[in-house]
């Protein structure tokens, strides 16, 4: 190999596409279709007793409108509850079209198609909806409180009570030297990606296949719920993943109503249908997520060791439950951090509200959950007047303790056993990177001018690349161009660059020569999807092992052409040659040859026909080989590996004001080894950005009818450029995980899980106030000042 | 009743387009469906997250907050015009490519039509200038930090 890819800042290979506006997005896509709007339910909770649509097709240019009633079999029945689980005893899920009731504000209750959108959205406006008001149950407390229930047939609007213990944490808690209770809420947030929902589909009655262009994280998901909601054979199904503007997390979860709904439409209709989703749709029927609320006890000793830690904790599930327990579990496990309370119990209850669904948003549960810890630890270091930094020193997992376990079962299944990581080591960067040391003298400095300020620090692990399966294929063409696919897809994580840099590397071709697809059912059907950072880890692995038996392939054929033995040969630059001589063949000459031709086609061909090669008393391919120059591998890890970090922040806030500045932001980031760290820390970078939108700007304001009051980017106050930290320092520590070939771990998440905790850290450092809220605005703050004043 | 319909003569990246859309057509829709230059993206449709900016007669403009019949006798650049006459990426578009100024690239088009009319008005901004010139539009991933490097490099590009 020439020079390893493997850990390159290269550039990425998709932004010329995209800077000339040559993306291809969704909306980009279908020029010349049907255009869907979907009428959503304006009130939070209703009987839906009648629906008129008679005047609908009157208008010029309407093609359908449908209601409930004109869906049937599968289409029918509730959409899939994805993720089951044992303790989900009160699972639901929507239907495509609501049946009798509505349970939030913006859910689906019937469907136009028409010549475009405007005429869609006027046709829209003819539906008379009769509703019986129902009571909306908005918010933990009233969820908590039933005195309203979401679903009728679900008591106490509790959908799951789940328990995990490792030791007796309340005896251990009892038996402690020093004690302390914190009660911490974290408010709803949502992953609002640049481009929405959106799904285009076409219908070919001549071989009776259907075509998805859908913007998703799971291709193959799509598909499989596709085919098993509309009849079809899954190959009569294709589901392609164009360019998708962001994901986040919210993309994960399908189908959605109108995945289901654009192609039935298609098919009835016999023509292309489109569904763009706006951006009122997008906050008030896609997902949210974040909403919890925690009670903790803690027993400690007097250096601060946790020898008992019980949590019981309250999740906002929203309306519907379709992805399961997911977001609670991770909070529930992922809470533990670097740390090793040893003694720990969580128990939590999901429950339904009259509100926009939750699913995992970027972090997954983990920013509630390091909340929750780091303000615990913050809490014992102020109690025993100790460094806080010191008390996390004195919690952590040592390096020698690995592989750690926790004793609890984690969102896959699988023990919570951490594969590799050196908190120690992380800590000390970031002491030195954020002058952690130095900072008492700051802060005296600042004081001095009358300025307040404050610091905080935020630890956390990450389980990244989960289960259970990704696949790649590799396939040398006789141009010895190589085309790589695998099914997980994309939203801007520069895939077709890092795993091009991975293929370069396995196979020892040119980087330029190797093209990577994502997300196309056609290429690879066998896949699950990109969310849990897990892309890198599972696709990484997959692709760098297909790679490596294309390799092998090639120099087996290489060997024979050349009569000299695999060990002897090298591939550099595309080019097989005997080590230390000329003697070379170009793989794509080699791809000729691993394909045994009737059929000259070009001159390069020749070279494969019947009476060119081959041995006249063999078959022309082995029993035990196949034809054509190809690697395809599946990677299954046995569980997940863990990344981890530490954040830290110097805030100053304005004694008048309340307004809170960013004056140094530092990260101390270790994933394994990198791929590419340019894009780590483009990751890293965008996900401090949302966790500065979490802290201090974005909640979702439901007022007490269940109205969503700020479904609009002018009032979800989302980061600009002016809001987030104005340098970011970025340091690595790279631990290898032990649990796959290139030693890597996911990267995506990152950024955002320790924001809350870290930002309300240094608030309650510079203003001496407890933070046990989150996100906290100005105006929150300074009425937390008159409170304490 | 058919919706009438006016015909509209739009200079799009230098090119004429004759279309016939309703008055109510918004212009990012024009661009985008009738004109068939879907490098414009729509973000929000009310006009504050900036993927959609367009420039009319030089000046950024929300295109989703505009009709496309208000847009006829102005000369239109959408992110396809932003390349050198050679077919190579443009300054702002280079400098992108080489601080990984995008990553899902949905926002991207609106940065660069609002970044290059920046750098017309400014062409050597400081770092907070750069800040301040790209502080109108929304991005989700990458957290701006390597979109400031971007405006910085175009400067020295152009």
């Amino acid at each position: 190999m020439t020079t390893k890819l493997m850990g390159s800042g290269v550039q990425r290979v998709e932004d010329d596409r995209f800077l000339r506006g040559n993306g291809r997005y969704v909306d980009d896509i279908g020029a010349g279709a049907l255009h869907a709007a979907v009428l959503r339910s304006p009130h939070a909770h209703a009987r839906v007793t009648d629906i008129d649509v008679s005047d609908v097709l009157d208008v010029e240019g309407v093609h359908l409108v449908w209601t409930y009633d004109d869906l049937s079999g599968a289409m029918a029945e509730p959409l899939p509850l994805l993720i089951p689980h044992p303790t989900l005893t009160h699972g639901r899920t929507q239907y495509a079209l609501a049946k009798d009731e509505v349970n939030h504000v913006g859910e689906a209750i019937a469907f136009v198609v028409a010549d475009d959108r405007y005429v869609a959205e006027d046709a829209l406006g003819r539906i008379k909806v009769t509703y019986e008001f129902l009571t909306p149950v908005v918010g933990i407390d009233a969820a908590r409180a039933s005195e309203a229930l979401v679903h009728d047939d679900v008591p106490g609007n509790v959908a799951a009570r789940m328990a995990q213990e490792n030791g007796d944490a309340r005896a251990a808690i009892e038996a402690a030297p020093h004690r302390l209770e914190l009660d911490l809420t974290i408010e709803r947030s949502a992953c609002t990606p640049m481009e929405g929902r959106g799904t285009v589909a076409r219908w070919d009655p001549d071989v009776g296949r259907m075509t998805i262009w859908t913007s998703t994280q799971t291709a193959t998901g799509v598909r499989a719920a596709v085919a098993a909601k509309l009849g079809l054979d899954l190959v009569q199904v294709d589901v392609i993943t164009p360019d998708v503007g962001g994901g986040f997390g919210v993309k994960i979860n399908h189908p959605w109503p109108e995945e289901l709904l654009v192609p039935l439409a298609a098919r009835a209709l016999g023509r292309p249908v489109k569904f763009t989703e706006d951006r009122r749709e997008h906050f008030i029927s896609s997902a949210h997520e974040r909403g919890q609320v925690h009670h903790i006890e803690v027993g400690f000793d007097d250096d601060g060791r946790m020898l008992g830690l019980n949590v019981e904790f309250w999740h906002d599930n929203g309306a519907y439950t379709p992805y399961g327990l997911i977001v609670p579990i991770v909070t529930s496990t992922q809470l533990l951090g670097p740390y090793k309370p040893v003694n720990y119990r969580v128990a939590f209850e999901s429950l339904y509200t009259n509100t926009v669904m939750v699913t995992p948003y970027r972090g997954a549960g983990r920013p509630q959950g390091c909340f929750a810890m780091e303000r615990t630890v913050d809490a014992i270091a102020a109690y025993l007047k100790k460094d806080r930094a010191e008390v996390r020193a004195t919690n952590f997992i040592q390096p020698d303790e690995f592989p750690y376990e926790h004793g609890l079962v984690f969102q896959d299944g699988r023990p919570l056993t951490y594969d590799s990581g050196d908190y120690p080591a992380s800590l000390q960067k970031l002491r030195e990177l954020v002058g952690w040391d130095e900072f008492p003298a700051f802060r005296e400095e600042m004081a001095a001018q009358g300025r307040r300020v404050g610091i905080g620090l935020a630890c956390y692990v990450e389980g990244t690349g989960v289960g259970p399966y990704e696949g790649a294929h590799v396939h040398i063409e006789t141009s010895g161009k190589v085309k790589v696919a695998t099914g997980l897809t994309t939203q801007g994580q520069g895939h077709a660059t890092v795993f091009a840099q991975l293929v370069a590397d396995a196979l020892g071709v040119r980087f330029e020569d190797v093209e990577v697809v994502t997300g196309d059912t056609r290429r690879m059907p066998y896949a699950v999807g990109t969310f849990a950072s897990r892309a890198a880890v599972m696709s990484g692995s997959a692709i760098h092992l297909a790679a490596k038996r294309a390799r092998e392939k090639a120099l087996r054929i290489a060997a024979e052409a050349l009569e000299a033995s695999v060990e002897d040969l090298e591939i550099r630059d595309g080019v097989v040659s005997v080590r230390g001589t000329e003697t070379s063949i170009d793989l794509g000459t080699v791809a000729v040859l691993s394909n045994p031709l009737r059929y000259a086609f070009d001159e390069a061909s020749k070279a494969a026909t019947q009476f060119s090669v081959g041995d006249p008393g063999k078959p022309p391919v082995a029993d035990d080989d196949e034809p054509g120059l190809e690697g395809k591998d599946f990677y299954s890890p046995e569980r997940a590996t863990f990344a981890s970090g530490m954040h830290a922040v110097i805030v100053e806030t304005d004694p008048d004001t309340a307004e809170v500045r960013i004056l140094k932001y530092a990260v101390v980031h270790d994933c394994g080894n990198l791929i590419n760290p340019m894009i780590v820390e483009g990751q890293i970078h965008g996900g401090v950005a949302q966790g500065v939108g979490g802290a201090l700007y974005e909640r979702m304001v439901y007022d007490e009818s269940g109205q969503l009051l700020n479904a609009s980017f002018m009032d979800f106050l989302m980061p600009y450029a002016s809001e987030v930290p104005e340098n970011i320092d970025i340091d690595h520590l790279e631990t290898p995980s032990p649990l796959n070939p290139l030693g890597i771990k996911g990267a995506g998440e990152a950024g955002v899980i320790p924001s809350a905790a870290v930002f309300a850290a240094a608030i309650e450092d510079a203003e001496g106030i407890p933070i046990t809220a989150m996100p906290i605005s100005p105006s929150e703050l300074y009425a937390l000042r008159k409170a304490n004043s | 009743m058919p919706e009438p319909r006016h015909e509209v003569r739009l200079s799009v990246n230098g090119a004429l387009h004759v279309l016939s859309v309703p008055a109510r057509r918004l212009l990012s829709d024009a661009l985008r469906h009738d004109v068939g230059l879907t490098g414009t993206h729509v973000g929000c449709e009310h006009g504050v997250c900036g993927a959609c900016t367009v420039l009319v007669d030089g000046r950024p403009v929300r295109s989703c907050l505009m009709f496309a019949v208000s847009a006829v006798d102005t000369e239109i650049t959408t992110v396809e015009g932003l390349t050198n006459p050679d077919g190579t990426l443009g300054p702002v578009q280079q400098a992108f490519k080489e601080c990984h100024g995008l990553q899902c690239g949905f926002c991207t088009p609106g940065f660069l039509t609002t970044i290059t009319a920046g750098l017309r008005e400014n062409p050597q901004p400081t770092r907070t200038e750069a800040r301040e010139m790209i502080a109108g539009n929304l991005c989700r991933c990458t957290g701006y930090q390597n979109i400031v490097k971007a405006v910085e490099r175009a400067a020295e590009l152009s």
